[in-house]
């Protein structure tokens, strides 16, 4: 299933709305990428709130996004993670690591705004 | 009670399948939401072992039960290359494949029993199970 990729101003915040298989985080990777780059894109947040399970491949994925996205010139913030599934990527041992994370889209917006400076309606 | 499926994995899509499947059975079993997910990420992991080195196999979950204990089993099988040195799969961080390595001995801490049997050019089967607490 496709996740929705809403611009807003700068940003781009994509919502994860279901389980997604290997081939959904691949498209969406790379619909991220291409978006970044039409949109001139200066931030992007990923919402995981609705994801159910975060293995292995899924959080390499995307810490391969936000480290391909931040090349481009956009940073990018993960935030949702729900906790029973962070508990789950510890013990399995995957962490995203040098990604920034957010409790929910607000704080991920908002820490977005410190990092890349000008809110959603920034003008550049 | 849905107590037994077998999902055979040959398709991307077959991994969130087997996984659901794993959390559905676990849910009827009372597992708690936290237990729920590290039992689908454990079922997540195998599955995609088998997909990455074997190409086809199958996923079979199926409720345990040792005297009063009550729990899930989940059963990966496929019939691949087989893993030459288990000791070394079981590390964390050690891959032959284009994984992170995390598959098998995080499915293992995910887990309360985990076993592993592989024969090279046979298969390999990994047996799982988490007790109802």
């Amino acid at each position: 299933m496709e996740v929705p990729i809403l611009k807003q101003g700068s940003y781009l915040i994509a919502s994860v709305q279901s389980a997604l298989t290997d081939a959904d985080l691949r498209q969406l990777q790379e619909r991220l990428a291409g978006m970044v780059s039409r949109h001139r894109s200066r931030g992007v947040v990923v919402d995981l709130a609705a994801m159910d399970v975060m293995d292995s491949f899924a959080s390499r994925t995307l810490r391969d996004t936000a480290h391909m996205l931040r090349l481009r010139g956009a940073a990018t913030v993960i935030v949702g993670i729900q906790p029973e599934v962070a508990f789950a990527m510890v013990q399995l041992g995957m962490n995203l690591e040098g990604i920034a994370t957010a409790l929910d889209l607000e704080d991920g917006l908002a820490l977005l705004d410190e990092r890349v400076g000008g809110g959603p309606g920034h003008v550049r | 009670m849905s107590d037994e499926a077998c999902v055979p994995i040959n398709w991307e899509v077959d991994v969130v399948t087997a996984r659901q499947r794993g959390r559905a059975l676990a849910s009827e079993l009372g597992f708690s939401r936290g237990d729920l997910a590290l039992i689908a990420t454990a079922i997540s992991e195998v599955a995609r072992n088998i997909l990455e080195y074997a190409g086809h196999g199958e996923v079979t979950v199926a409720t345990a039960q040792d005297g009063r204990r009550r729990g899930i089993m989940v059963v990966a099988r496929d019939e691949g290359p087989g893993i030459a040195d288990i000791a070394l799969a079981m590390q964390d961080g050690y891959s032959t494949g284009k994984g992170l390595g995390v598959g098998l001995p995080g499915s293992r801490r995910l887990m309360d029993d985990f076993e592993i049997a592989s024969e090279v050019g046979k298969g390999t089967t990994v047996t799982m199970r988490k007790w109802v607490p």
